[in-house]
């Protein structure tokens, strides 16, 4: 009965939405509560009525932390649906905005996409339903990814602070004991490694926008801002930003540092076989790098990333993601609940770090002996998690992103990709990155400042 | 006007049984017509209705009539697309096509030890799907671990870059190649198998020896079939999209967002959210198939009409 019902309404839709297209109205946003708070006995209802909620998460095993949730509250069940993982993900996310149906009502999303979502119109102010309260619980440059304003748009799941992997036994034959502490130490093990070893003291993946923007936002560049309504902020190509630019440029044109494509086969087989003797990734590298060069076991140590200035201690974010509930959810307060529950249930959230091992925002698992004090064999007993603990209190809590940041690496990819893959100019480059994106952003509309 | 009654009865009576089978033909190809509209002639309508506005980021939805077309038409990655697949069409196709009609004739001769599993040989990398055929060649040009840049360094010849934007084309038109011999070459087989058995003992009556058959008997004879797949290869070049958007995973670099007509389009909606502008460049592109492909069979006819009137 329910299945015919759903299917008829659902070709009833599919018309509807047509119809709409052909007349040129987009449908609105459904009409979520307007700012109003969700009283406790509005939640204990919503919460014992049977519902069913869909989560889109590439996750993998997510369904063990909602198993939590619906061991907690029985009469709401939750699918799980996996759409694909980064941009497949918004493709269809977006497309089912579009549609007017077939969103899901809970959705992960990467922090650098959250704008693009807002400006649509398409997520659930979640600060009616308690998710302000929860702000001391995060620390506080992943909260603020997620609540750039008055209003909370996501709960912070997992988060990315930016740290320094490498091989201890490849320096070590480079003279190198310690980390190097400072960029200008790094460029110098950098040719000492490469001239005693062989070995590239790191790789720079030619098109990784967010591994460079990471170093922007350590270096305190601020490329981006954006108002939450019309205007944005392109800064791209600013004096911080060259500095950092001109750094790499003289590092891979001495050929100190490869500029391979990464996350593909080659690249795994290049931190496998120690033709990279180091990586400059965030808090999820550890377990990734793990899985991707076993053979190396012991041989890895983590630190933090080199500083710009001698003494100082700072860190950029690179990744990380949150859950959003859709404008478009029928069950606004069930949905609310449950990407609260998943990232901030005290079980649940440690769940996440230690079995699925998210890199985790929430202050509570950061400080849990369970988590930061675990031993990592790979990184010959370090204790990396507590390691990237520390380094997630330096990241600056103040960073924003364009609400078009698909086009901003695509564009990433056409300009400063080419050249870094050509050992070419990357400060030139930037230029050429911030002309692109400032006539995107005056063409669809926006006041650039 | 009992005449006239009876001359209509006598009409009547044939034309039900002639009804009914024509409803019986329509509802044989009624099937066809519902996914042909569905799913071609609908999102065509709606594609060009879409192609006529503009929706921004801020500002909304406005007409804006044929600007996409004309912006199009001022675009230089459009046309360093269009000109990308013209190259890739002029260059790869007749090698491709040539080693197909090559591999037929060979087939079809019979001279040929264990054809049978020759023609599935060739035949089979059609049955790889173009995504699998495209990751996998994407290893096999691998600079560092990919085999035939290790065999290359093995016999000191330094190391290929098949991912470099020079040679990015050429290792595509490869993976096409390699891709669809096979099922060009079956479409010729079959074709070749038809031809009949009299007009062979004529030639050899005539004292013609393989090679003179092959020339004057049998291409003549499959030109419909060759002229077939030159007008799928057009379409197929034009349409190019599977391999760039999958090597682009491991040469970002060589790989514009324009790089095809296609691609461009699907990031243009995909990535950069302008869907109307994608889908005027879609239409154009269709357009430009469309004359292309005109072009080729038009001149097939021409040749048709003359020769007939040369043997007449």
């Amino acid at each position: 009965m329910r299945n015919t019902r759903r299917a008829a309404a659902s070709v009833l839709g599919s018309a509807a939405v047509l119809g709409l297209v052909l007349t040129g109205c987009s449908p609105s946003a459904s009409d979520a509560p307007s700012g109003e708070a969700v009283t406790q006995d509005q939640i204990d209802e919503a919460m014992t009525t049977p519902t069913e909620l869909t989560f889109w998460t590439w996750v993998p095993d997510i369904e063990d932390e909602v198993k939590l949730f619906e061991e907690k509250y029985p009469e709401i069940s939750v699918t799980v649906e996996n759409v694909g993982q980064g941009l497949p993900h918004y493709q269809k996310l977006r497309s089912a905005i579009e549609a007017g149906e077939g969103a899901p009502d809970v959705a992960q999303i990467e922090y650098q996409y959250i704008p693009s979502f807002v400006l649509g119109e398409s997520l659930l102010d979640l600060t009616p339903y308690g998710a302000d309260d929860l702000s001391g619980d995060y620390v506080e440059w992943a909260w603020n990814q997620v609540s750039p304003g008055e209003q909370v748009w996501a709960i912070p799941q997992d988060v990315g602070p930016m740290g320094n992997l490498y091989r201890e036994d490849i320096l070590a034959q480079a003279g190198i004991t310690e980390p190097p502490a400072t960029w200008e130490e790094y460029a110098q093990a950098a040719e000492a490694v490469k001239t005693s070893t062989g070995s590239y003291i790191s790789n720079l993946g030619a098109t990784q926008a967010g591994q460079m923007i990471g170093f922007f936002w350590q270096a305190g560049v601020k490329p981006f801002g954006y108002d939450g309504a019309e205007t944005v902020t392109i800064d791209v190509n600013s004096d911080g930003a060259k500095e950092v630019a001109d750094y790499w440029t003289d590092l891979i044109q001495r050929d100190l540092i490869s500029t391979d494509v990464d996350f593909n086969d080659a690249w795994y087989q290049g931190l496998a076989s120690g033709k990279y003797a180091g990586w400059l990734t965030a808090a999820w590298g550890p377990v990734f790098l793990q899985g991707t060069a076993e053979g190396t076991t012991g041989l890895w140590r983590a630190a933090p990333l080199p500083q710009w200035e001698a003494g100082q201690n700072v860190s950029g974010n690179w990744g990380g993601s949150a859950d959003a509930v859709l404008a478009s959810s029928e069950n606004p307060i069930a949905a609310a609940m449950l990407a609260q529950f998943i990232n901030h249930d005290e079980e649940s959230a440690m769940q996440l770090a230690t079995q699925q091992f998210l890199y985790p925002p929430q202050t509570s698992v950061l400080e849990d002996p369970a988590f930061v004090d675990q031993e990592s064999e790979f990184y010959g007993g370090q204790q990396v998690n507590k390691l990237f603990a520390e380094i997630s209190d330096t990241v600056d809590t103040d960073f924003q992103w364009l609400p078009f940041m698909d086009y901003v690496y695509s564009s990433y990819e056409e300009t400063l990709g080419t050249v870094i893959a050509d050992r070419g100019d990357i400060s030139a480059a930037l230029d050429t990155w911030q002309d692109q994106l400032v006539s995107y952003a005056e063409a669809q509309g926006f006041t650039v400042q | 006007m009992s005449t006239t009654q009876t001359r209509a009865g006598a009409t009547r009576r044939p034309s039900t049984a002639t009804r009914r089978q024509h409803r019986a033909a329509y509802l044989f190809v009624l099937p066809f017509f519902v996914v042909f509209v569905a799913m071609l002639v609908v999102p065509l309508v709606y594609s060009g209705y879409l192609s006529l506005f503009e929706r921004r980021l801020i500002g909304g939805e406005s007409f804006v009539g044929l600007a996409n077309y004309l912006r199009a038409f001022g675009d230089p990655n459009f046309w360093g697309g269009l000109g990308r697949v013209a190259t890739f069409l002029v260059v790869q196709v007749p090698i491709m096509l040539g080693l197909a009609l090559f591999f037929a004739l060979a087939l079809d001769s019979g001279r040929a030890r264990g054809s049978r599993s020759a023609r599935l040989l060739i035949f089979m990398p059609y049955a790889v799907p173009a995504v699998i055929a495209t990751l996998m060649w994407g290893y096999l040009y691998g600079p560092d671990f990919g085999p035939l840049a290790q065999i290359a360094r093995a016999v000191g010849f330094g190391t290929p870059d098949f991912l470099s934007p020079q040679s990015i084309l050429g290792s595509m038109m490869n993976i096409v190649t390699w891709e669809f011999v096979g099922y060009n070459m079956i479409i010729m087989y079959a074709a070749l198998r038809a031809i009949p058995a009299e007009l062979y003992e004529a030639a050899e009556i005539d004292g013609a020896g393989q090679f003179r058959t092959a020339w004057s008997i049998k291409i003549p004879a499959i030109r419909p079939a060759i002229i077939l797949t030159v007008i799928f290869s057009v379409i197929g070049s034009f349409q190019l999209f599977n391999e760039p958007s999958l090597l682009n995973a491991v040469a970002p670099d060589a790989i514009s967002n324009s790089f095809t007509p296609n691609y461009y389009a699907y990031n243009l909606a995909f990535i950069n959210q302008e869907l109307n502008y994608a889908s005027a460049i879609a239409f154009l592109l269709g357009l430009v198939i469309a004359v292309v492909s005109y072009v080729v069979q038009l001149g097939e006819q021409r040749r048709e009409r003359r020769e007939r009137k040369g043997t007449a």
